[in-house]
């Protein structure tokens, strides 16, 4: 069953970076452009992020920010998984290659098969697992450009359709406590609000709201 | 440089561009994690809110792509993008927690609408 769900994982992997390539391509960027932001970026909302903001004309400062804001969820995930599998031997160019392959995937997998690989086998196990999904990234990214030509509309809107779908329930799948649930359900609310903003860092605004709300009813569930 | 190497490259200029907007403002946060990580217990507060917010940004940008969405999404009728997300999302509790079962579905809903509308 395990390996079932890693093939799922894997293939909505797939799919979602089809579904950048093709983006790349019906926006005019170069097939080396989407190769090397699936190799040096890896992360699916910020690749979408910054090739919707790039072709609607928004200049490079605002890209940025819209980048780093939708990256900020990387810093509490490499915090949480690099402690998995560091012993006193472990190199610091080591943990930089598994902090670079952290991402939503990496991360589900990590809490999912980690428990049951030995501690000094871990880095080993992880850089593999990186490494794999990266190289299925990089294909998929190459494929999605080279069919994005052929794509029909209706091809190319589902496959743009599994990004919000697969990241939704897989953070939902995550959410374990109050806080988690509360914010995942108070962002999803706050965005549309915030967006009438029209401030450029939108989703700043309705994230730290909402998962400060999230955080503050835990802490007072907590106290009572 | 052949044809081929000029297609596949591009423009240069939006290479540097890749990095300064996309590669650097989104390293910086792993980096950071990277650097910051091992001085931050696992269970303090500070970590809590900020998992609290990062998820809540996730959930934000999930919404930003549904709200005003890229490319070939924004043919999408706006009823039709969120009846696929609430319809998968029932989906999705109903099968204990399917990733799967929720994503086929939701698609399936979107699928079929376009196909309804023509």
């Amino acid at each position: 069953m395990a390996a079932v769900r890693f093939t799922i994982l894997s293939l909505v992997l797939f799919v979602t970076y089809v579904g950048i390539g093709a983006l790349a391509h019906d926006t005019h960027f170069s097939l080396a452009w989407a190769i090397l932001a699936t190799l040096l970026v890896w992360a699916g909302p910020a690749q979408i992020i910054l090739i919707s903001t790039l072709s609607s004309g928004a200049s490079i400062v605002q890209a940025a920010i819209a980048v780093t804001v939708s990256a900020v969820r990387l810093f509490p995930m490499v915090v949480a998984v690099l402690p998995m599998m560091r012993t006193p031997q472990t190199r610091q160019r080591q943990l930089a290659l598994v902090a670079h392959f952290t991402a939503v995937t990496l991360w589900v997998e990590c809490y999912r098969f980690l428990p049951h690989v030995p501690r000094d086998r871990r880095m080993a196990f992880v850089q593999g697992l990186g490494s794999g999904l990266a190289l299925i990234g990089l294909v998929a990214t190459a494929i999605g450009y080279e069919l994005a030509a052929n794509l029909t509309q209706t091809f190319a809107s589902a496959i743009l359709l599994l990004t919000p779908l697969s990241f939704l329930f897989s953070t939902a799948r995550n959410s374990r406590g109050l806080a988690d649930v509360l914010a995942l359900g108070l962002g999803l609310a706050f965005y549309p609000l915030a967006s009438l903003l029209n401030s450029g860092i939108d989703i700043l605004i309705s994230g730290v709201a909402a998962g400060t709300i999230a955080f503050g009813v835990h802490k007072w569930r907590e106290r009572s | 440089m052949s044809d081929f190497l000029l297609n596949f490259v591009g423009d240069w200029h939006a290479l540097v561009v890749l990095l300064l907007a996309g590669v650097f403002p989104n390293q910086i946060w792993r980096m950071l994690g990277l650097w910051l990580g091992s001085g931050i217990d696992e269970g303090s507060d500070l970590l809590m809110w900020i998992k609290a917010v990062a998820t809540a940004i996730l959930a934000g940008v999930i919404a930003e792509i549904l709200v005003r969405p890229p490319g070939a999404l924004a043919s999408v009728p706006d009823v039709l993008r969120y009846g696929a997300v609430v319809v998968g999302f029932v989906v999705f509790a109903l099968t204990r927690r399917s990733i799967f079962a929720g994503v086929v579905s939701g698609e399936l809903v979107m699928l079929a609408g376009k196909w309804w509308l023509g």
